[in-house]
């Protein structure tokens, strides 16, 4: 049996070697650092919740209707007759929020050790439009249940694009196909969620990997394992991702499947976070339910949009318009491509920046926080300040000081990078 | 360097460019509403003698919430009590067609008609009516408030200043067929 095996591997691997070269090139022979700790795991997490969410995905089109007529109560019959269907969309949509978890801290990662420095700044400027790709994902899967939620959050986020000057009502005509978000929206969005964007985040993330594995893995200690190389030629401080780091993320993926199995049975709606109690009322065009939030990966730039007041340039004869407000969301995830040329630190990792560094990153992880807590609330969640504030909401006010927290991180980083004392960065990894 | 071969090569580059463009187009246009999203973008009649002095109708026109408010007396002078509080008393900056750009935005003050969607961005407000002071604010008369953003409108959809929404809720075009009978999306009779 064993001959039999190794001389069919034999006669496809004369006819096709480059199967066998690439599984060298990408694992077998690859050499990672040695030294990678726990935020080494999300990326393998990422690529393992992508098959979770094509998988799944591909039998939840066997049942949905991309029809408004249909597709509320079509999802409704997947969760309640058909087999399974109910865990089918539960496993979707708990892995929805499940890679937004991972990606936020894959990205924070590539914070904490300089991942995205020189020689990585295309892998981070792929990461970065993988990023926004699975937001585009995300937001036009989130319209397909066609839930009071899907439909107003479609509304509003479709409106953004038309308080663009001159060209926004158009833009937004066209993007909707209709004036209002209807039959033709959900169709197209549908079209763009099943085959669209999947296509575009596959080759993005082979554009990734194949960019990351071209300069090598970055690590803990932010420094480059292969200037200092064996006999051999290969780094002395990397060993091959196969079997080393092929096991280790294979505990990732059992300890992250235990989390997910207990989200999906226990708790899919996650307390209205994953999957919002409005969207179990279907679509009412007439109607805004009373309180609209977008699902929690996205309220951290709806707060900035919030926090910024409309502006009318009188001069210009221009209205006045929620635009910059728009503008300034989009500069809050576009200012990521700029990130490995505004760093300006003596060392990649935290490991061995100053204190400066060390306080900003963590005051930057808390102002995510908080403004991704305040997008999830209404603007009078804290109430009022009295009338020697002119009776402000309080969460508005909050909002707007951590915006210009979130902007004084990126912006700033050229100069307390450069003035912050980093340690000696050593000679090979620790 | 052959350059009658660089130049062929520039050459058909361009116009295969071209071309690939002009293929992108049918695709691009295709997307624009279809005639059949157009053509239910058709006026629509609503029977107006049954409102009650102070209460609404919605009607649908364009997929859009359309309300017709029955103004009172009362509800006529809130909109003048309004007039400091609100941003654009004049509604200098919103849309409406000219018959409704007076101080009570209508054609006939006592109907006023409003496409019911945020100026802000897109969401339908809710008719709160003066009583509502204790969640309004002491100094409201009465209006709309956005549940997404918190914009609060008077009843004749004009935006209560500090709101997100940046200009008066839209009035539609609007004609009435008789007294009872009411034309939403055009302004010329016999529709």
């Amino acid at each position: 049996m064993t001959r039999l095996l190794s001389a069919a591997w034999d006669w496809f691997d004369a006819r096709m070697p480059s199967v066998a070269e690439e599984w060298r090139k990408h694992a077998a022979e690859y050499y990672a650092p040695k030294n990678f700790n726990f935020w080494y795991y999300f990326g393998a997490l990422a690529l393992f919740v992508l098959v979770i969410q094509i998988v799944s995905g591909i039998f939840l089109t066997m049942n949905y209707k991309p029809d408004a007529a249909l597709a509320f109560g079509s999802v409704e019959y997947i969760m309640r007759d058909v087999p399974g269907g109910w865990a089918i969309r539960y496993i979707h949509s708990t892995g929805a929020s499940a890679f937004f978890v991972i990606v936020y801290l894959h990205m924070f990662r590539g914070l904490l050790y300089g991942s995205y420095r020189r020689p990585r700044e295309l892998v981070w400027i792929f990461g970065v439009l993988i990023y926004l790709t699975l937001m585009a994902e995300a937001f036009f899967g989130y319209l397909l249940p066609w839930g009071q939620m899907s439909y107003w959050g479609a509304q509003v986020i479709v409106n953004l694009f038309g308080t663009i000057p001159f060209i926004g009502p158009d833009l937004a005509l066209w993007i909707r196909g209709d004036y209002v978000v209807g039959d033709a929206t959900l169709n197209r969005f549908f079209a763009l969620h099943v085959i669209a964007i999947p296509l575009v985040l596959l080759g993005l993330i082979a554009a990734h990997i194949l960019a990351l594995h071209d300069v090598g893995s970055n690590n803990p200690d932010g420094i480059e394992i292969k200037k200092k190389k064996g006999p051999d030629g290969h780094p002395l401080d990397g060993i091959p991702f196969h079997p080393y780091y092929t096991v280790k993320d294979l505990v990732g993926a059992v300890v992250f499947l235990m989390i997910f199995c207990a989200i999906m049975f226990f708790v899919p709606e996650m307390g209205g976070y994953f999957l919002e109690y409005n969207n179990f009322i279907p679509a009412d065009p007439l109607k805004t339910p009373p309180h609209i939030a977008p699902v929690w990966y996205f309220t951290p730039y709806y707060s900035i949009l919030r926090a910024v007041p409309p502006v009318s340039v009188d001069f210009l004869g221009i209205p006045p318009t929620q635009f910059p407000g728009v503008l300034a969301m989009g500069i809050a995830t576009l200012i990521l491509f700029f990130l490995p040329w505004l760093d300006r630190g003596a060392a990649k990792s935290i490991r061995y920046r100053g204190p400066i560094y060390k306080w900003a990153l963590a005051g930057f992880v808390v102002t995510f926080v908080v403004l991704g807590y305040l997008g999830t609330e209404t603007v009078t969640v804290w109430g009022q300040f009295g009338p020697w504030l002119g009776n402000a909401d309080v969460a508005t006010v909050v909002a707007r000081v951590f915006t210009v927290l979130y902007f004084a991180f990126f912006f700033l980083m050229p100069w307390y990078t450069r003035i912050d004392k980093c340690k000696p960065e050593p000679e090979r990894t620790t | 360097m052959d350059k009658t071969r660089r130049n062929l090569i520039v050459a058909s580059s361009v116009l295969g460019g071209a071309a690939s463009v002009g293929v992108a187009v049918p695709f691009a246009w295709s997307m624009w509403p279809s005639e059949r999203a157009k053509a239910a973008g058709a006026p629509v009649e609503a029977d107006i003698s049954a409102i009650a002095p102070g209460e609404m109708q919605v009607v649908e026109w364009r997929g859009k919430p359309v309300w017709i408010l029955r103004r009172t007396t009362e509800m006529l002078d809130s909109v003048k009590k309004a007039e400091p509080l609100v941003t654009d008393p004049a509604s200098k900056d919103s849309v409406q067609p000219a018959y409704a750009k007076n101080d009570v935005r209508a054609a006939k003050p006592e109907y006023l008609v409003l496409i019911g969607i945020c100026s802000h961005l897109g969401c339908s407000p809710q008719f709160k009516g003066a009583e509502a002071k204790a969640e309004m604010g002491a100094d409201w008369q009465g209006g709309f408030l956005c549940p997404c953003h918190g914009s609060k409108f008077d009843l004749a959809g004009r935006v209560y200043k500090g709101a997100p929404a940046p200009i008066n809720l839209e009035v539609p075009e609007y004609t009435y067929l008789s007294d009872t009978r009411l034309l939403i999306g055009e302004d010329k009779k016999g529709a």
